[in-house]
């Protein structure tokens, strides 16, 4: 994936990739796992999975409303349930069931939001989930997590399965580098990871726009002498927020970014718990804007909006010139 | 389980009505008409069919109730006091502040086996709980309570699907058929007859009973599941507001609470119907 700062980093495969090869480990040995699908098994890459262990995986058909209550009457009886569809649908159509059945009712039923954000790319909004951040956060008792890479994903998957919480972890399925060696990574829900330190600007970004972030801050600090601290906010609730009191203590500008609405995601769960603690750093929210999102790829809709190297290390200029 | 007479049944009937009343009456709000015309169809699954009690509540192979209809928490409430889930001077705090038994179904309830009161979840919730017992080889079986108005949630019908295709014979849904809604009779809100049929073609087996008659409830309830391979569906045709005779199949006692007057004439008329027993 070439060089980022001083150190060569991993190439990546797409974390759909890794969830699916981490859910085909711990189902191995544990016949409790359980892939509940909508028709979905490949696009959420479980056919290997469907093949291994076919008594551990349950087609319910195109009916996410449904796939949300059966997963979580399986998981009211001690199933370690795995309910995969695309984030867009889960998260929109189910929501009902995903508030009541899961979180209102304690069901711990893991949520997985396949090809999340724009990954559905030229597909168009009605397979965008830009909202399912904020509709979450809105939800008391479910942890919302975007890994960015590998690791993350792969931590994800392995510790909600042994966890007795609501969860929702969403991912793309884009390639993604692995963003530290793994010998310098660890990973625990709802403490961000410090993926570079730097001195005079924060990048806190989740899921896929982690990496844009980092190699922002690698041109920043090659091109300006900018030197960013960049943080995989992996887990959106619960916040990080002795991470947060951290950077802001510093008194250096914040820039967050997501892949996800403006209103309602990490930009703003920052801003909130930022202000009502009497930080005032400069602070800015990168994401999609409020408007009928552009059409084309991913790629294309992340340029359009400056989610990438660039836009982002430019963002970050201006930040630091007010 | 101690097999009842069904002339005790019947008198526990008598009894759960005359606390329903008492105890919506208490706390100023409940659903009356509904919580009457299912209340027999709960007593006959508490008292003769589930194998479940406050000592085995934590059994994984007790069978399971989930009510689909939650708003008629009250009728379960009432039951499961009875059966010594908690003591029933607890249904004194019934909607009051900081109560956990507030007007739908709560876990927090010591009986209760899923959050519900959105229509349309409890058909789902039980069959992903009925799949997970044929995955385990576990033959304790599930009984989801369905209210009609709550017919026209799509999401039944994606449930229903899912039962049939995965030959779920250990789930029975019970249709509480009273045929009256908030608004109007459940013909003029949203037709959803024949609801045999439509089950039928959805590959359930379905039975219609009275859904007073306890001797019609416990036959039915014993010749599950109708067909192998097959969830049963027993279609009970109910009258909302049974037993109190101002309150039947009138509108009003959807969510009606009784004045004191009401609630007296009420109070004496189950008496006098105990009195026969």
């Amino acid at each position: 994936m070439g060089a980022i700062i001083d150190k060569e980093i991993e190439t990546g495969k797409a974390n759909l990739e890794v969830f699916s090869s981490t859910l085909q480990e711990l189902a191995a040995t544990d016949r409790d796992i359980v892939a509940v699908t909508s028709d979905s098994r490949g696009s959420g890459k479980l056919v290997p999975f469907g093949q291994k262990f076919p008594k551990q995986i349950v087609e319910i058909g195109i009916a996410e409303q449904n796939l949300v209550g059966v997963a979580a009457g399986l998981a009211s009886v001690g199933k370690k349930v795995f309910a995969v569809s695309p984030a867009c649908f889960l998260t929109a159509r189910a929501l009902e069931q995903i508030k009541n059945d899961v979180a209102y009712s304690d069901n711990p039923v893991k949520l997985i939001g396949i090809s999340a954000g724009v990954s559905y790319g030229a597909l168009g909004t009605t397979h965008h989930s830009l909202h399912d951040f904020a509709v979450l956060r809105a939800i008391n008792n479910i942890i919302i997590v975007a890994p960015a890479d590998n690791f993350e994903t792969e931590q994800a998957i392995a510790q909600a399965a042994a966890s007795e919480q609501p969860f929702y972890i969403r991912f793309g399925k884009k390639p993604m580098p692995l963003l530290q060696p793994r010998s310098e990574s660890s990973f625990e829900f709802g403490k961000g990871r410090v993926i570079k330190e730097g001195d005079d600007i924060t990048f806190i970004a989740t899921g896929e726009t982690v990496y844009p972030a980092l190699q922002a801050a690698a041109k920043l600090e090659k091109e300006q002498g900018i030197s960013a601290t960049v943080i995989s906010m992996h887990t959106i609730k619960p916040l990080d927020h002795d991470l947060l009191t951290k950077v802001a203590a510093t008194g250096k500008p914040i820039l967050t970014v997501e892949e996800h609405m403006v209103y309602g995601g990490l930009g703003e769960a920052c801003a909130s718990y930022l202000i009502q603690n009497g930080h005032h750093n400069r602070f800015k929210i990168m994401g999609i804007p409020d408007e009928y999102t552009v059409t084309g790829s991913q790629n294309d809709i992340f340029n359009h909006y400056g989610l990438t190297e660039s836009g982002i290390a430019a963002e970050a200029a201006k930040l630091l010139e007010k | 389980m101690k097999q009842m007479t069904e002339q005790e049944l019947q008198q526990k009937s008598v009894q759960y009505r005359k606390n329903i009343i008492k105890y919506i009456y208490g706390a100023k709000a409940g659903h009356t008409g509904g919580s009457l015309s299912c209340v027999d169809i709960l007593n006959v699954l508490y008292n003769y069919v589930l194998n479940v009690g406050p000592e085995n509540f934590d059994s994984p192979d007790r069978d399971r109730y989930i009510q689909s209809k939650g708003h008629t928490v009250e009728a379960l409430f009432v039951v499961l006091a009875d059966k010594g889930f908690f003591p029933e001077s607890d249904l004194e705090t019934m909607s009051q502040y900081k109560s956990h038994y507030i007007g739908h179904p709560t876990r927090k309830v010591n009986g209760v086996e899923q959050n519900t009161g959105a229509l349309g979840h409890g058909l789902s919730l039980s069959v992903g709980t009925a799949l997970a017992a044929k995955m385990d080889a576990r033959d304790y079986r599930v009984f989801t309570l369905l209210g009609d108005g709550e017919l026209p949630e799509g999401s039944n019908w994606e449930a229903a699907l899912t039962a049939s295709h995965y030959k779920l014979d250990n789930l029975c849904a019970i249709i509480d058929h009273n045929k009256l809604q908030i608004t109007a009779s459940t013909k003029e809100v949203c037709d959803t007859n024949p609801i045999d049929d439509k089950f039928e073609s959805f590959g359930w087996a379905v039975r219609h009973v009275d859904g007073h008659d306890i001797g019609q409830l416990k036959e039915a309830f014993d010749a599950m599941p109708f067909e192998a391979g097959k969830p049963s569906l027993i279609i009970a045709h109910t009258v909302k507001g049974k037993g109190i005779s101002y309150m039947e199949n009138v509108l009003k006692w959807h969510h009606g609470v009784p004045s004191e007057e009401q609630y007296a004439a009420a109070m004496e008329e189950l008496d006098q119907v105990m009195a026969t027993l």
